[in-house]
């Protein structure tokens, strides 16, 4: 067993290791093929029954199977777990795995100073030190004398553990993230149980590889407890969360997004159709919803982006809810179909699932880039409404209030969410449907006395116009892309006719502002010296910066915006309270401008677009700098 | 669906609108037609959807007296599968013509047809874009001048049918504006066919592309060019002089002339093979006629059904508990704030 020279700097992870930490930091990296997501996720599943708070960054490649052993092939899994208050994924790791030269070239950059790093040196061979661009091998030249080092031959453990299985090379070689896992287990005093009775579930079907997996996820554990003697290797004691009492579970956003659009249908009393073309990293939500057949929901895989936004607004059109999801540049498609509905005034659930753009982008890397598209992206003055998740379990509210928003003001909505949220997990308080208030859909079928029903007829407080469903008798009418007449539903090309039903469709998604809640402060006081404003999965980092530097007395309040347009309609008085207005966006400024705009406050972008979510250590920086 | 059909009567599927179109425009026959022949079909016009694209083609739904969209240019087969799944019971009539259904939006019509969703396409090929001003269509002949080709077009042309054809369609019939006699009963087929079926109708613009179709369709000219699909029946035109043969040796068709009435040479249609069916419409106008009617109907499985079918035997016995679902997965319970974890 090969140890690590110890650290010459103070070693912080000693104060830590000596019994307890409130949180930590683990990011598990390896080749794509090594299984890095699986055992990152089923880390997260003992990090739940182990009654701790976390939230997780899966960090994957684009492409499926990159060339083994290189940099760009490196798949990471992070999780940040402990007590109360988890909001993001960590900014820097406490101990990294790393299962190949490229994994640690990578990542080891990111270990705090002193960090531990658990090594497998059977993959530090001359020819994988190449691949990943390593001159010399990093193991013996002290290039990694500011953190811990592990390394031994996980490999070789791994062939030794599952050698009774009489399995091939190769496919003993892929146990060793269940030994990676079963260290892990051990280092935070985990039960394997029900690891292992997942993976008797997950291989029923091959006993020997349950069984072999087994075998090495106990080879793992009990290597740590012989280790501990020697080595830095060390059992943490993390504190577990004072939640609230309730039914937890661990959700993603695609799942949570997927819930709360059933959730929402089921409130308006509606089955739902749900047209969607493939793209990462919106295809979770497709998956999810294929799945729920009883509910009411029909999924449709169309073939192309615009094909599942236009099955959509026909689905709309025909009496249910119509919902499409797609990323960045599947809206952009979208686009023209947008505008159908706006003009058509149908209700109409568009998710973005944004990545880094634009094109193709950084398709598996998150970005908030697409709120100027969103708010402002279309043809023509095409005003629709647009709300932002902030965090996987925020999914399932933030959904059901774009349904009731879609279909009491006859509307499309579009959600922005985005790379990060949907692949990350947190705990979730499962709420009661009971709790919802519902919002059925009532379709009109009063026939006229006399003449024929004008479709564009509303209703006086809303602008909502009447929903009629094809089928119901007497009420035959025809709606489409043409400006139609006010009172006849007839087409139209009249002056002051386009004007007022361009006013109408203005003012109706303006109102919407009347139907949603004020927006309040998240954290700090009202009025004050520095406003940091966000929107999306920044929450998370905001909120833990204001936090510090609130416990450090600083002057500075959170607001977060999940009611994107419109805007809340007290938000600007509440931002003429402040002296200053930061607003961190992974964009270049997006909603700074939206805000410079409506309310002629002097905002100011904190961007970052490197498609990796804010540090905490970067936003609270912003705010010593804006504070001066 | 059980009350006995409400008897209408064409002027019933009439709209109000002032229809829009030019002068003398074949479009005005179709609709026509279309209106003569709907009291025939039965479906009462509530549970009748017109959905159309865009173009001088997608403005009739507004001349229907059903319900009807005209959506945006190419989509109307995309918006059309959303209808029809969201609600089977509804008759879903598709308009379009040949730039909105075969090029900017020919990737919809390709999947449509592939699908075999159980509507009716009507397709209008007029050979040319009307509604920007004549600019060349896809089904434009090599030569075409137009505004955009002022030198002549040099893309060859697509064939509709042989299109719907190899995109798996399961019912082809092709027909003619004029043709007041032959479309009610095209229109009939097409509507009793369980799947997507195309028509092709041959829809002259008088204003940008007039009589492009007059070898076959003036009506000099339409005996001896217009050979009459009809299955079952030899198939013969020039009054019954002229017929196709097939030659086994070579898989080709050539015309034959008959000689005092002897048919025995001449092709039967069947309009369930498939081989016919592309011979019919591949071969080409000029040394043959033009091949109207139904040329090709072979019902498969359609796709609203499978959509349906599935829906249901997959939920079947799944309570739709939402409150359930939300708990699946990966959970725990906390039973009170003292609760800390092992």
């Amino acid at each position: 067993m090969a140890t690590a020279p110890q650290a010459d700097i103070d070693a912080p992870i000693s104060d830590r290791a000596k019994t307890h930490a409130e949180t930590m930091v683990i990011r598990f990296a390896g080749d794509s093929g090594d299984g890095m997501q699986l055992t990152g996720g089923q880390f997260t599943l003992s990090t739940a029954l182990a009654g701790e708070d976390f939230a997780t960054f899966p960090d994957f490649p684009a492409e499926i199977r990159a060339p083994q052993g290189t940099t760009f092939g490196v798949s990471a899994f992070q999780i940040n777990f402990g007590a109360n208050g988890i909001e993001t994924a960590g900014d820097e790791p406490d101990v990294l795995v790393a299962m190949n030269p490229a994994a640690l070239k990578v990542n080891v950059g990111d270990l705090r100073p002193g960090g531990l790093v658990i090594i497998d040196s059977g993959e530090f061979s001359a020819r994988n030190l190449a691949k990943a661009g390593y001159a010399s091998n990093p193991l013996e030249d002290g290039s990694l004398a500011k953190w811990q080092v592990m390394a031994f031959d996980i490999s070789r453990q791994t062939l030794e553990a599952v050698k009774p299985f009489g399995l091939g090379n190769k496919e003993a070689l892929r146990c060793k993230n269940m030994w990676t896992l079963g260290l892990a287990l051990w280092m935070f005093d985990r039960s394997r149980a029900p690891l292992i009775d997942w993976l008797k579930g997950k291989f029923s079907k091959n006993p020997l590889l349950a069984e072999a997996n087994a075998a090495a996820l106990n080879a793992g554990h009990a290597y740590g407890e012989t280790a501990e003697l020697d080595g830095p290797l060390k059992q943490f004691a993390v504190d577990a969360t004072e939640a609230a009492p309730g039914f937890y579970r661990t959700v993603t956003g695609g799942e949570s997004l997927a819930l709360g659009l059933v959730a929402g249908a089921k409130l308006a009393n509606l089955p739902m159709f749900f047209g969607s073309y493939p793209i990462t990293p919106a295809s979770p939500i497709l998956h999810a919803l294929a799945r729920l057949k009883e509910f009411g929901v029909t999924t449709f895989q169309a073939e192309d982006e615009i094909a599942a936004i236009c099955s959509a607004i026909g689905a709309s059109y025909a009496g249910q809810l119509g919902v499409t999801s797609s990323s960045g540049p599947g809206i952009a498609l979208k686009g023209e179909a947008m505008g159908l509905a706006i003009i058509t005034e149908l209700p109409l659930v568009i998710v973005n699932s944004q990545r880094g753009g634009p094109s193709t982008g950084l398709p598996t890397k998150t970005e908030q880039s697409d709120l100027y598209q969103a708010v402002y992206g279309r043809n023509g003055d095409a005003p629709l409404v647009v709300l932002a998740t902030r965090s996987p379990s925020d999914c399932f509210e933030v959904a059901i209030e774009a349904c009731r928003i879609a279909v009491q003001f006859m509307t499309p909505v579009m959600v922005l969410t985005d790379g990060y949220i949907a692949n990350a997990a947190e705990p979730w308080r499962v709420p009661d449907m009971a709790a919802f208030a519902p919002f059925p859909v009532r379709f009109h079928t009063d026939v006229p006395t006399s003449g024929h029903i004008n479709p564009y007829a509303r209703d006086p407080e809303t602008l909502s116009r009447i929903w009629i469903k094809p089928g119901t008798p007497g009420l035959t009418h025809r709606i489409g892309g043409i400006e139609k007449g006010v009172k006849t539903g007839n087409i139209n090309y009249e002056a002051a006719n386009h004007q007022e039903m361009t006013d109408i469709r203005r003012t109706k998604v303006a109102n919407v502002a009347r139907a949603i809640p004020f927006q309040t402060v998240d954290q700090g006081p009202e009025r004050g010296r520095l406003a940091v404003v966000g929107w999306g999965s920044t929450y998370g980092p905001i909120r833990k910066a204001v936090q510090r530097a609130r416990a450090k007395g600083a002057d500075v309040a959170h607001i977060h915006i999940r009611h994107i347009w419109p805007l809340p309609t007290n938000l600007g008085d509440l931002l003429r309270g402040y002296d200053k207005v930061i607003v961190p966006e992974m964009n270049t400024g997006q909603l700074k401008t939206v805000l410079r705009d409506q309310y002629l406050v002097d905002a100011q972008p904190l961007s970052k677009v490197s498609g990796q979510p804010f540090k905490i250590a970067e936003i609270e920086a912003a705010i010593e700098t804006a504070l001066g | 669906m059980n009350a006995p059909a409400r008897i209408t009567v064409p002027a019933d599927w009439a709209t109000d609108q002032e229809v829009r179109w030019c002068p003398g425009c074949g479009d005005y026959a179709i609709l026509k037609a279309v209106q003569r022949t709907m009291p025939e079909i039965g479906t009462p016009p509530e549970k009748t959807v017109f959905v159309s694209g865009i173009g001088c083609s997608s403005r009739f739904p507004y001349y229907m007296e059903t319900y009807g969209f005209h959506t945006i240019h190419g989509r109307a087969p995309a918006v059309a599968t959303g209808v029809k799944l969201a609600n089977p019971e509804l008759d879903v009539w598709i308009i379009t013509g040949d730039g909105d259904g075969l090029s900017i939006g020919g990737n919809h019509m390709f999947h449509l047809l592939r699908r075999n969703l159980d509507v009716q396409v009507l397709l209008f090929n007029n050979e040319i874009y009307g509604l920007t001003k004549g600019q060349y269509s896809p089904t434009s002949r090599v030569g075409t001048r137009s505004p955009s080709t002022p030198f002549g077009s040099v893309d060859r042309p697509a064939s509709p049918c042989s299109f719907a054809l190899g995109a798996g369609a399961r019912f082809i019939a092709r027909t003619v504006d004029t043709a007041q006699k032959a479309m009610p009963d095209i229109l009939k087929r097409a509507h009793a066919h369980k799947g997507t079926s195309f028509v092709e109708i041959f829809q002259n613009c008088i204003v940008y592309n007039d009589a492009v179709f007059d070898a076959f369709t003036d009506k000099k000219a339409a005996p001896d060019h217009q050979l009459h699909c009809v299955h079952g029946q030899p198939l013969l035109f020039a009054g019954g002089t002229k017929g196709l043969a097939f030659d086994a040796a070579t898989m080709t068709v050539s015309v034959v002339d008959l000689v005092e009435g002897e048919t025995a040479v001449v092709m039967v249609h069947d309009e369930t093979n498939r081989i016919m069916a592309q011979l019919l419409i591949d071969m080409p106008f000029g040394p043959f006629p033009m091949a109207l009617g139904v040329i090709w109907c072979s019902p498969a499985p359609t796709f609203d059904a499978a959509v349906v079918e599935q829906n249901s035997v997959v939920a079947a016995g799944k309570p739709a508990d939402l409150d359930a679902l939300l708990r699946k997965g990966q959970s725990w319970e906390i039973a009170s704030k003292d609760f800390h974890a092992v």
